[in-house]
């Protein structure tokens, strides 16, 4: 298998910067990681997770559309997409790669085709970077996800002091051709032995299993009904912290933007926790703080599932857990429903 | 902290239980210690299994007060119409008897500074609020030294209560580095200042988890509610929006902050927001003599009243260093 070792993990870096833009985790002066820009000194973090997902890179929090430049009474309209340059993201976890899919299967899958989100598939090499660490909120194994085998086009392991990768696509082998100059071959059963530690250790986490049965197998209406969602949301401040750090939170907004010789249009993440979101005629449908709350877990534990193959449109990866001012989160939610009794069929 | 759970519980339920009060707001169980949330319980065997007072009870349970007694206002004034209109169909119609529910609040001494304050402000009723004063969620934390109060109660005393556990934190005490943090930006050059908040702000993603936790913040409709401007709930289109938003948040909320440091510990992308905040804290204290907000009811809020000795404008140009103001 390719490998560097740990100390010489920035010649890598240097080579893939040479003709791509590169970004990983780092450190930031909150203390904290983000997903930030390579450039000759930066270091990458060390951090399990960053604050923000790596879905920025396909879903950015503001992406511009659309440009109108007013000059000389002549309009000429602008086309952002063509901007974008082949880029490269490394340390992506096994949890922010599934939610790429989540993200695939209604942006690409579906008709029509979202051109903005699939320009920006197409020019990103992915590597995934397999969870050394898995932190108590991490619950990816309840999704069956494995973080010892992340996907992406390549998949990379911290394993004995080396950093080893091994292509997935055939983007990710002719990337892995075009730096092999900064790697070298080595023996990989040192990664056997870490996925193997990797697997022991989350089998060791108080939420690898959770029973997600109820969500498979009782009538929607009934779990849309249940008197469990008052309790839950009872405190929840309304604000869009779980949905702006989530991997496989999608919503957006488009606004338009006057910037005095010219419009831009964005479109830019808006949060179903919003008492402005679907904003109608009338109001937000969803009167009260219940129904807003419901709406964000009904989609990712029920609605999402029903329209795509089952798939549950959450990865797992414990953010909202980090996050919540309120300590409210999907695992409590999913608990609750366990717990409850929910009648009869 | 086990003891002091359960000495919340029995006050709870003896107050549930003798009618005093119909619901209590406190802090619910998580899946682990940390992960508290806040919450009201109506019954001793939800208080017994979920009920708990940790260091981890962070959350500053004021502002849930605004939601709670208006609710039960509102239940009285309902009843109150209904009545009259009854009368009024049938002069012999029985009255309905006026609901009078009532809530108990653990509140810590910080927490009794945004209570006190949003008394002054009109936005709780107190007579439906029976408060409990109960130590701050830091002195059960061996990372805070004695003495050294945390960011979210800054040694404050408790202010407001009808019923204490343990002992009253009666008198403040001074906390010399409370200011540390502003002096150091404020010691920065207009160019280095810019940039560090340039910098802060950067990680921004308009959660407006800052404003909806905030106690000072209880607006029907926030001014960054409108989709009609450029400054809807919404992620920023442009970074100047957000600068906007964390701006005319602090200026909105200037000499009503306690400096519960709420902002701050809410905050996913960990920026100080607090500073901000404490920024005007100071300069108020200096430019209209100390005062803290929510301290007492009489006191009257320096920038909701003018006195001849207030300062004059000119005080901002004159505390400007020369070479970077006045312009």
């Amino acid at each position: 298998m390719l490998s560097v070792s740990k100390d010489k993990i920035n010649s890598l870096f240097e080579a893939i910067a040479k003709d791509k833009t590169l970004y990983l985790p780092v450190d930031n002066s909150s203390g904290k990681a983000n997903f930030e820009k390579w450039q000759k000194g930066t270091k990458l973090s060390e951090a399990l997770k960053t604050v923000r997902s790596a879905k920025d890179f396909f879903f950015p929090k503001t992406e511009k559309m659309v440009g109108y430049k007013v000059e000389a009474g002549n309009i000429t309209v602008e086309d952002p997409r063509k901007e974008l340059d082949d880029f490269v993201v490394f340390g992506v976890r096994a949890c922010d790669a599934k939610a790429f899919d989540i993200f695939d299967k209604v942006y690409l899958e579906m008709t029509p085709t979202d051109s903005y989100y699939k320009n920006r598939r197409d020019h990103a090499i992915v590597i995934t970077l397999a969870c050394s660490e898995p932190v108590k909120n991490c619950f990816c194994s309840s999704y069956g996800l494995d973080a010892a085998n992340p996907a992406g086009d390549v998949s990379a392991w911290l394993a004995g002091g080396d950093y080893y990768f091994n292509a997935n696509t055939d983007k990710g082998k002719k990337f892995l051709d075009s730096v092999k100059g900064a790697l070298k071959e080595k023996d990989a059963a040192a990664v056997d032995a870490e996925k193997k530690a990797i697997k022991a250790k989350i089998e060791k986490l108080p939420f690898a299993h959770l029973d997600l049965e109820k969500f498979k197998n009782v009538p929607m209406m009934t779990l849309f009904n249940s008197d469990v969602w008052a309790k839950l949301s009872e405190s929840c401040l309304g604000c869009g912290t779980c949905t702006y750090v989530c991997p496989s939170c999608m919503c957006f907004d488009v606004r338009d933007y006057d910037t005095g010789h010219g419009i831009e249009q964005s479109r830019t993440w808006d949060s179903c926790m919003y008492s402005d979101f679907t904003q109608m005629a009338a109001a937000n449908p969803r009167l009260t703080q219940k129904e807003r709350f419901r709406q964000r877990f009904m989609h990712k534990l029920v609605y999402y599932p029903m329209a795509h193959e089952k798939l549950f449109m959450c990865v797992g990866c414990g953010r909202c857990l980090d996050s919540c001012p309120i300590h409210m989160n999907i695992v409590k939610v999913i608990k609750a429903f366990n717990e409850a009794d929910l009648g009869g069929k | 902290m086990q003891e002091l759970t359960s000495e919340l519980i029995k006050i709870a339920k003896e107050k549930l239980a003798s009618g005093a009060v119909q619901q209590v707001i406190g802090w619910r169980r998580g899946l682990f210690d940390e992960d508290v949330t806040p919450s009201t319980f109506k019954d001793a065997a939800d208080l017994e299994k979920n009920f708990v007072f940790n260091k981890y009870c962070k959350a500053n349970l004021s502002k849930y007060l605004v939601k709670i007694t208006r609710a039960i206002e509102t239940a009285k004034t309902t009843t109150r119409t209904n009545n009259a209109m009854a009368k009024q169909r049938d002069p012999n119609a029985a009255e309905a008897p006026i609901p009078n529910e009532k809530v108990l609040a653990f509140l810590k001494p910080g927490d009794t500074h945004s209570f006190c304050q949003l008394l002054k402000e009109n936005r709780i009723t107190r007579d439906d609020v029976y408060v409990v004063a109960v130590p701050c969620s830091c002195e059960m934390d061996e990372s805070v030294k004695e003495g050294e109060g945390c960011d979210h109660c800054r040694n404050k005393k408790h202010v407001v209560y009808d019923e204490v556990v343990g002992k009253a934190r009666e008198e403040a005490v001074a906390d010399p580095s409370r200011f540390d943090g502003v002096e150091k930006i404020a010691a920065m050059s207009a160019d280095e200042r810019h940039e560090f908040w340039k910098n802060e702000f950067s990680r921004c993603i308009r959660c407006n988890a800052c404003r909806d936790v905030c106690p000072a913040c209880t607006c029907e409709k926030c001014v960054f509610d409108n989709n009609n401007l450029y400054t809807s709930q919404k992620v920023a289109q442009v970074p100047f929006e957000e600068s906007l938003y964390h701006i005319i948040r602090a200026w909105h909320v200037a000499g009503r902050c306690t400096d519960c440091g709420e902002c701050s510990r809410v905050c996913p992308e960990h920026i100080p927001l607090h500073l901000l905040n404490r920024k005007f804290v100071k300069d108020i204290d200096e430019i209209y003599g100390p005062y803290i907000a929510g301290s007492d009811m009489e006191t009257k809020p320096p920038m909701l009243t003018w006195t001849a000795g207030d300062a004059e404008p000119s005080v901002v140009y004159e505390r400007s260093p020369e070479e970077e103001g006045g312009e």
